[in-house]
């Protein structure tokens, strides 16, 4: 992975193959540098046993194949920049992964196209579970959420319809820019 | 979140155009893109979009884009099945954003499949 929003990108998906009905996102850069990723959402989570062996690469829940690189990888580029991951988790109650990054680091991925991470995100599950995202930085903050979208466009308007699409990337694009605009290239 | 306004108009637009829609989903083509680790690690994000740029720039209201998970050739990421009923669905593989109008024109739009792009000229080489 050549972004932290691809990443992102990957991972989320865990959190709807959890059966997440909310999937909050957060973007959080520190004045030091350090900037923390995380994606909390309320599915089924993971047993102590389970979440205990989740960071090995021949871990998975998919039943097609024996490896599973998802959040080995997004461990190890963070460890690369001088961060790490952590993991907590409950059965019944959801999951909570934050990965940390420091931005400082030659080695730490640049951010990426946020943008186009949360409308691939957007596309993919259009219907549940609800994405929120919030981003912020000693510059400022900002956040998004698929509920206020989805209570603009009513029922018969699916988000996966390609204009909305293209205004959530568009929108989540200008807004962003100013907040995490350091640290995305 | 700012612009809302702008998205009620999209709504309103939106809305008209999925009136005009007679035919039902069993009639549509489908766009379906790998997304698992792989696809997203050689590069399946900027590849969808680009198919829903295309797809709206054309305004074709009876495609539809989907994703899907690791199907097992990860060398050959990022993969997208183009489905037109009735038809036999057709794999593309190291599919590129540059790529994306060709196929919709010619295969989407047109139902000419772009034989040099797909997983049977990749195995050939």
């Amino acid at each position: 992975m050549r972004e932290i929003a691809l990443h992102l990108l990957d991972i989320v998906q865990n959190s709807v193959t959890a059966g997440a009905s909310h999937v909050d996102i957060g973007f959080r850069l520190a004045a030091d540098g350090m900037l923390t990723m995380s994606v909390k959402d309320d599915g089924r989570g993971m047993s102590p046993e389970l979440l205990e062996r989740v960071r090995s690469p021949f871990v998975t829940t998919r039943t097609t194949r024996k490896v599973g690189l998802g959040i080995p990888l997004l461990q190890q580029n963070a460890m690369l920049s001088g961060g790490g991951v952590e993991l907590e988790s409950e059965v019944g109650v959801g999951t909570l992964i934050s990965a940390r990054f420091n931005t400082a680091s030659i080695d730490c991925l640049p951010v990426g196209d946020l943008a186009q991470t949360m409308a691939s995100i957007v596309m993919g599950s259009p219907d549940r579970p609800e994405f929120s995202l919030t981003c912020a930085s000693p510059a400022g903050e900002m956040s998004f959420s698929t509920e206020e979208v989805r209570a603009v466009l009513g029922e018969e308007v699916s988000l996966a319809e390609p204009e909305v699409v293209q205004w959530i990337r568009q929108s989540l694009q200008e807004e962003i820019e100013p907040i995490l605009g350091g640290i995305m290239r | 979140m700012k612009s809302l306004a702008e998205l009620e108009a999209i709504r309103k637009a939106t809305l008209n155009r999925i009136n005009l829609r007679t035919e039902d989903d069993s009639e549509a083509t489908r766009v379906v893109v790998g997304m698992a680790t792989c696809g997203i690690a050689a590069g399946a994000r900027p590849v969808m979009l680009s198919f829903m740029d295309e797809i709206n720039k054309r305004q074709l209201s009876n495609v539809t884009v989907s994703q899907t998970g690791c199907i097992g050739m990860c060398r050959l990421e990022p993969m997208v099945d183009v489905i037109v009923p009735g038809k036999e669905k057709v794999t593309y593989v190291h599919v590129k954003p540059e790529m994306v109008p060709r196929i919709v024109a010619e295969h989407v739009v047109n139902g000419r499949p772009v034989a040099e792009y797909t997983i049977g000229a990749a195995e050939n080489e």
